[in-house]
């Protein structure tokens, strides 16, 4: 299913494992940063007493989506298997347009150039958006 | 026409008054040719594109990287007509060069993540917002005349 080479996935998991105190402010960073570049994404959270992108629910919401993307890396070598249950939880439940993913990714990769500029490397960029492009791919299995 | 904040015009000005062009041209194409590899269909002559050091090493790339970011000069010169600032390119980049449109978004993310990469806190979400109107318009612009 996916394009992934054992290079990606090792680069995947080094970077991982270089950023893996900063994870819950990586999430909220991107959280907050979908929030404000992309303020179309903020129709998902109508139900939030407060949506603006530093708020209670947008920090843990960001937490809460950057666990997901933790989870995926224990998962990499099986992403469409391992994330069988979130992709049922977006499909049936939350219904996100997969069009975000691509948004929220984009948002992610953006945080991680700018908390670790030394570490984020082309070669590592690429590992990163092939791995977040799988993981939406997984995402979206359970879509149709 | 495209409204533009007192913030976004001086954030724009800003950015590019500040602009490494050598350093970050160079990185922006380099990082495009590695991380969207399909990129490289229009750098047939540029020699050496076989690995990613050899890419971002490769001289020809770093010149026609600080080139394409001197580009953005004009539209950071006339923010309220960069749609017929870049007429004149636009028409080059499909009669001569036949780029495939969709690149310029390509190349225009990995700007952003490289400008992410220097500017570091100065670049929070208020400046992404308005670096990425910017570059949207842009990529809109150079596409426009292709037919």
């Amino acid at each position: 299913m996916t394009s992934l080479t054992a290079k990606d996935k090792d680069r995947v998991k080094t970077f991982w494992a270089q950023v893996s105190g900063k994870v819950e402010d990586i999430g909220s960073e991107a959280m907050a940063r979908m929030l404000i570049v992309y303020p179309q994404t903020k129709t998902y959270f109508a139900h939030w007493k407060d949506v603006s992108p530093f708020s209670p629910s947008a920090k843990k919401h960001g937490i809460t989506v950057m666990g997901g993307v933790a989870f995926a890396v224990t998962k990499i070598d099986d992403l469409k298997a391992g994330l069988l249950n979130l992709s049922e939880l977006h499909a049936f439940t939350l219904r996100v347009d997969p069009a975000n993913f691509k948004i929220m990714s984009h948002c992610i990769m953006v945080v991680m150039a700018n908390m670790f500029p030394e570490d984020f490397t082309p070669q590592i960029h690429v590992a990163m958006d092939k791995f977040l492009s799988a993981l939406a791919l997984a995402l979206a299995e359970k879509y149709r | 026409m495209v409204e533009w904040t007192d913030f976004e015009r001086a954030t724009i000005a800003d950015i590019f008054s500040k602009m490494e062009y050598e350093v970050i041209g160079p990185a922006a194409l380099s990082r495009c040719l590695v991380v969207y590899p399909w990129t490289q269909r229009y750098f047939g002559n540029f020699g050496n594109l076989y690995n990613a050091a050899a890419i971002i090493g490769n001289p020809m790339v770093a010149k026609h990287g600080t080139t394409i970011l001197h580009g953005l000069d004009r539209a950071v010169k006339n923010m309220d007509n960069i749609k017929s600032e870049y007429a004149e390119l636009s028409v080059l980049h499909s009669e001569k060069l036949h780029v495939d449109p969709d690149n310029f978004k390509l190349l225009s993310d990995c700007l952003t993540i490289v400008v992410s990469a220097k500017l570091g806190k100065e670049f929070n979400g208020e400046v992404q917002a308005a670096f990425q109107k910017f570059l949207a318009v842009v990529v809109t612009s150079l596409g426009r005349q292709y037919h």
